[in-house]
């Protein structure tokens, strides 16, 4: 599998670490619900079709890339940036 | 079967020289010729025999001549270069190369194993689900037979056996990038690479064998007036020259992955008698295409009958290839046995060679008229509508006895003759061999005409070429081949312009016109033990009784029966075997369906993919002062990838002498670590001070500009993560420190906040670690020996207080000094430039000299720490909390911070989870690290109620005993029980009392003073 990297191109996914379903967002630092935070840890939905995932390219630029990738076919969609800088990449 | 060595001449033995050369096969010499493989020399030398089959102990013979070969299994070499089940077919001889037989006691041709013949009826399909599965024992569902035989079985089965002596050879990883990679140099493979060449595109071709042509090396036809060997030996070199063109043979293209990755491996060395250590022995290629052009060719399988798996029976396109391009004749009479036109092909092209064809076999009733001419000019005896009923002869094929055939039944007529003959040359159809693209889920599409599956639709960019895509004969081939670079180019937006993208008539071919379908008969059934999985020994009454128990899918008949599940991965066997079961249930073939092929396509050798990554292979770390601690004599430790001091023995001193004598001298004087693994993050940003406070699980929003703090990092889960201090250097500057296993992902953890939890803080991270060398000075004279060699800052205690940070230079190096103590004595951090950490390291031990300064490695290190109640990787385990460690009081009660919502579950604060305790010898014996704390005798232990962590000899005098950290449920209330501390492994049974883990200087007086 290859992924874009926003800053370094098309590289190999083994430069990248796999960070986990980027559709699980952490509640706030407010909230204090054990429920709402065993949700964030441990529920996953395991989709069959597009999902989006977290990458981290860390043998690279160590930029965050949200992957919406396709787990029927493998195809990747989309490679998104996030982070500080995220806006500035796109 | 006596196979022989035929009179080398012009078009007999094509890949032969004149040059002989000398190899064993089981501890006797033989001499073969250079080009021969190790197959084609056995055979030359009339060996028959080469090895066992898996289960029966069958004696089995070459049965082809590629790496498809399912019997011919030897075991290569001696010592660390040892290397069982190499297929012999594709193994070039070389001066001195030594091969075994397997799986055979004593002796290849006297098996005792054999045995196992007699009771054939047990070793059936599911023998073993059937025989050993039982009610659960001893954890697992077997029964009590299965662990009385098991013993047995296992000497028993099995192919060769391996080495435990380090592999003396490397490997080396490549990453190649190109526009499209052809797979495959027969006539579709050269074709789609010449066109593709031409049109200036990045290409890499790749060959499995070490010879770039396929087929054509053995063709008779011509191309272009040339003989067909000719003509492709000029078009490689051509290729080869070309600029664009990177040409890999001895190259097996084994795996295609997502994104058109492909893994190949190269054989650089092993056809070589001398191993030149400089050259690695293989190299991985992870070749990232932008297109490819498959033209993998096809392989011939057999018509299963009974005794088909004695020697001297083989496939008939591998006969014939011995014969012409070995030079090799595989038996003194041979009778060929088909369904298909390429059976008398192979007839004709031997009987040329000068090997004698008895007699031709075919099913088939309705021969083309051309065909049967080709039977004349062998002059063999031509039996059309006839069938192999069975094969004779116990050690090698003698006779095989010939029926009329029903080809609308498939019943066999009354009618019998028998034929002498030493070698059956047998062919049953082509099967294309389109591994790669089902391997990347390409479903594989039943031709009903070809009596074949052929490639699905691709879901990337490939092109089939060839027999592969069911394109068969050379006329076809090249124009495939042409038709595949012309699509590929398209793919990659270098289409040519229309009037040259024609594909052109191609090199004018002359030779036979044959018609590649076979019949469909897969299987002649006369009743007697007949083979469909040579090497797994599955026979075709295997296949029926699997579907008589209701394994009908052919996923439940692979793992049911094994079928293709062996080491050739069923390369032979599969579509016969899908034929079979089909027939058994009355399905079409294209209902019955076909498994997915997986990666690699041959076997490959563990320490190509490992490369460089792990082992004796593997890239260690070093830190600054490396040099200097060999010079010290200190033993060097491997811990994680670095190299690490463990004591720096005196002569004549152990292990365990140089760390109690280091470490009593840390607590009496002093000592200096190099402590440069620790992972180091420069932390900066106005939100810095915010962002530590909530990543760490204690207070770090108030720590003053130059001090340091201990901090504890939580997963989102309550457990625990990381430990190490943090140095505030200025206002919106930290340095962090982290374990030393741990730098990597806790640099990922914050990564991840920054970036994805809180994008908006202005917050910036940089690994450091390798920016900084850094030494601990620890022992009551610490003070003493930096106040000899700091300059430009005050050491003393109220100057750098406990956790301070300060400035200074050291014989004109500048440095950071914090004060902390990992020892429990008086003690500080000196970190420098890396560059200059041998030059510190120096000043440090100079300065100490009339300290009686000593350096300590990783023993003494741990043993101060665990003396002290320290926690470390052992303890930190994962599975423990703060609460768990006695490190409650860094939690913070005033702030959310990442684990604290759920540190707060309930099952957290329950008394019996593992606490953290200490444990001391009683009885003089040492305590080895994961014992269990039991509370029973050796003979009654009763059940683990904790385990010990991290094991050291304590020499402080209140102690002087074995000690251990443990981890023990409800451990912080039962300070002075007696337990024991089990390891049955090792048959030890230490008796131990519980203590608490602070067992030195519990207050802190000394770190402090």
């Amino acid at each position: 599998m290859r992924l874009t990297c926003p800053y370094c191109g098309p590289r190999d996914h083994q430069e990248f670490t796999y960070r986990g379903d980027a559709s699980a967002t952490r509640p706030g630092l407010d909230n204090t619900s054990i429920d709402d935070h065993n949700a964030y840890i441990y529920d996953r939905a395991n989709p069959d079709g597009l999902h989006r995932e977290l990458w981290n390219h860390t043998s690279g630029c160590r930029t965050h890339v949200i992957v919406e990738r396709n787990t029927v076919t493998h195809e990747v969609v989309s490679c998104q940036p996030v982070g500080p800088y995220a806006e500035q990449l796109k | 079967m006596s196979a022989f060595r035929l009179n080398l001449r012009d078009g007999v033995g094509t890949n032969l020289t004149d040059k002989t050369i000398r190899f064993s096969f089981d501890g006797k010499s033989f001499y073969g010729q250079q080009g021969d493989s190790l197959a084609s020399a056995l055979l030359a030398n009339g060996v028959s025999i080469v090895g066992r089959s898996f289960k029966y102990h069958r004696p089995r013979g070459v049965f082809t001549a590629g790496s498809e070969e399912p019997n011919a299994l030897v075991t290569l070499h001696n010592g660390g270069r040892r290397e069982p089940n190499i297929r012999a077919t594709e193994v070039e001889l070389y001066e001195g190369l030594i091969a075994r037989s397997q799986n055979r006691w004593p002796s290849v041709n006297f098996d005792l194993m054999a045995v196992n013949q007699l009771a054939g009826k047990a070793f059936s399909a599911g023998f073993y689900y059937k025989t050993f599965m039982g009610p659960a024992r001893k954890g697992h569902r077997a029964t009590q037979f299965w662990w009385f035989c098991e013993q047995f079985i296992r000497r028993a089965a099995g192919l060769g056996k391996g080495t435990t002596i380090p592999d003396p050879d490397h490997y080396a990883r490549m990453n190649a990038f190109c526009d499209i990679l052809i797979v495959g140099t027969g006539a579709a493979g050269l074709s789609a690479a010449q066109r593709a060449a031409k049109s200036g595109a990045r290409i890499i071709v790749c060959e499995e064998s070490a010879r770039a042509g396929g087929a054509l090396n053995g063709s008779p036809d011509f191309i272009d007036g040339e003989p067909a060997r000719d003509w492709c030996a000029d078009a490689v070199a051509e290729l080869a020259e070309m600029e664009n063109v990177t040409l890999l043979t001895r190259t097996t293209v084994q795996s295609y992955f997502d994104d058109n990755t492909f893994l190949a491996v190269e054989r650089v060395t092993d056809h070589l008698a001398h191993k030149d250590k400089s050259i690695p022995r293989q190299r991985a290629w992870n070749i990232r295409a932008k297109s490819a052009v498959i033209a993998t060719g096809a392989l011939e399988r057999p018509i299963v009958f009974a005794g088909n798996d004695r020697p001297g029976v083989m496939l008939a396109d591998a006969a014939r290839s011995y014969a012409v391009e070995y030079g090799t004749a595989p038996g003194r009479a041979v009778a060929v046995f088909t369904n298909n036109d390429t059976g008398w092909l192979a007839a004709r092209d031997m009987a040329k060679a000068g090997v004698i064809v008895t007699a031709i076999v075919d099913v088939r009733t309705d021969v083309e008229d051309s065909i049967r001419a080709l039977g004349d000019e062998c002059r063999a005896s031509v039996h059309t509508g006839w069938a192999i009923s069975s094969a004779k002869g116990l050690r090698g094929v003698r006779a095989i006895v010939i029926a009329k055939y029903n080809e609308l039944t498939g019943e066999l007529g009354d009618e019998s003759k028998t034929i002498a003959c030493d070698c059956v040359a047998v062919s049953g159809g082509w099967s294309p061999a389109f591994h790669l693209t089902s391997q990347q889920g390409g479903k594989p599409v039943w031709d009903a005409e070809l009596q074949a599956f052929l490639p699905g639709e691709p879901l990337q960019s490939w092109h089939g070429a060839g027999a592969m895509a069911g394109r068969f004969g050379l006329v076809q081939a090249f124009q495939s081949g042409e038709e595949a670079a012309l699509k590929a180019l398209a793919d990659i937006g270098q289409a040519p312009s229309k009037r040259s993208a024609k594909v052109g008539p191609g090199p004018s071919i002359e030779g036979d016109e044959i018609d590649y379908a076979p019949a469909p008969v897969f299987e002649i059934n006369s009743g007697g033990k007949s083979f469909v999985d040579l090497q797994h020994d599955v026979t075709a009454e295997d296949v029926r009784l699997a579907h008589r128990e209701g394994f009908v899918s052919v996923e439940h008949l692979k793992r049911y029966t094994t079928l293709g599940m062996a080491t050739d991965q069923g390369k032979t066997s599969n579509i016969t075997g899908l034929a079979i079961m089909a027939a058994a249930s009355n399905k079409a073939i294209a209902d019955t369906g076909t498994t997915r092929f997986r990666p690699p396509y041959t076997p490959v050798a563990m320490g190509v993919i490992a490369g460089e990554k792990y082992g004796h292979l593997a890239a260690e770390r070093l830190t600054a002062m490396h040099d200097i601690h060999l010079e010290m004599g200190a033993n060097m430790y491997a811990n994680g990838p670095w190299l690490r001091p463990e004591s720096y023995n005196l002569p004549g001193e152990t292990v365990e002498q140089a760390y109690i004598r280091e470490t009593k001298t840390v607590r009496a004087g002093v000592g200096i670590v190099d402590v440069s693994t620790l992972g180091k993050i420069d932390v900066q940003g106005p939100d810095a001070a915010e962002f530590l406070n909530r990543v760490y699980s204690n207070g770090f929003a108030k720590l003053p500009v130059g001090k340091a703090r201990y901090g504890l990092m939580l997963r989102e889960d309550g457990f625990l993560f990381d430990d190490g201090t943090t140095w505030r250097l200025e206002e919106h500057r930290y340095l962090m420190t982290t374990t030393t296993a741990g730098a990597g992902r806790v640099m990922e953890h914050l990564e991840y906040y920054r970036d994805f939890v809180w994008p908006d803080m202005k917050v910036a991270l940089a690994s450091v670690s390798d920016e900084w060398a850094g030494i601990a000075v620890a022992g009551p004279k610490s003070r003493h020996l930096l106040k000899a060699c700091v300059k430009d800052c005050d050491v003393s205690d109220k100057g750098l207080p406990f956790m301070g940070v300060v400035d200074g230079v050291v014989d004109g190096i500048a440095v950071k000094i914090a004060r902390l103590s990992f020892s429990g004595e008086l003690a500080y951090e000196v970190y420098c430039g890396a560059h200059y950490g041998a030059a510190l390291w120096q000043a440090l031990m100079k300065a100490g000299r009339k300290y009686d300064v000593v350096p300590y490695g990783l023993e003494a290190l741990s043993t101060l720490r665990i003396e002290k109640g320290h926690v470390a990787g052992p303890e930190l385990n994962g599975r423990t909390t703060p609460h768990d460690l006695g490190l409650s009081g860094m939690v913070s009660s005033k702030k959310e911070f990442v684990g604290s919502v759920l540190l707060r579950r309930e099952t957290f604060s329950k008394g019996d989870r593992l606490q953290l305790v200490a444990v001391k010898s009683l009885d003089g014996q040492r305590i080895r690290g994961g014992s269990h704390l039991v509370a029973g005798s050796k003979e009654e232990p009763g059940r683990s109620q904790g385990h010990t962590t991290s094991t050291c000899f304590s020499p402080s005098p209140e102690l002087g005993c074995y000690i251990s950290l443990a981890l023990l449920e409800g451990g912080f209330k039962r300070h002075g029980e007696k337990l024991y501390a089990a390891n049955p492994v090792r048959d030890a049974h230490v008796a131990v009392e519980v203590l608490s883990h602070y067992m030195v200087d519990p207050d802190g007086g000394r770190m402090r003073g």
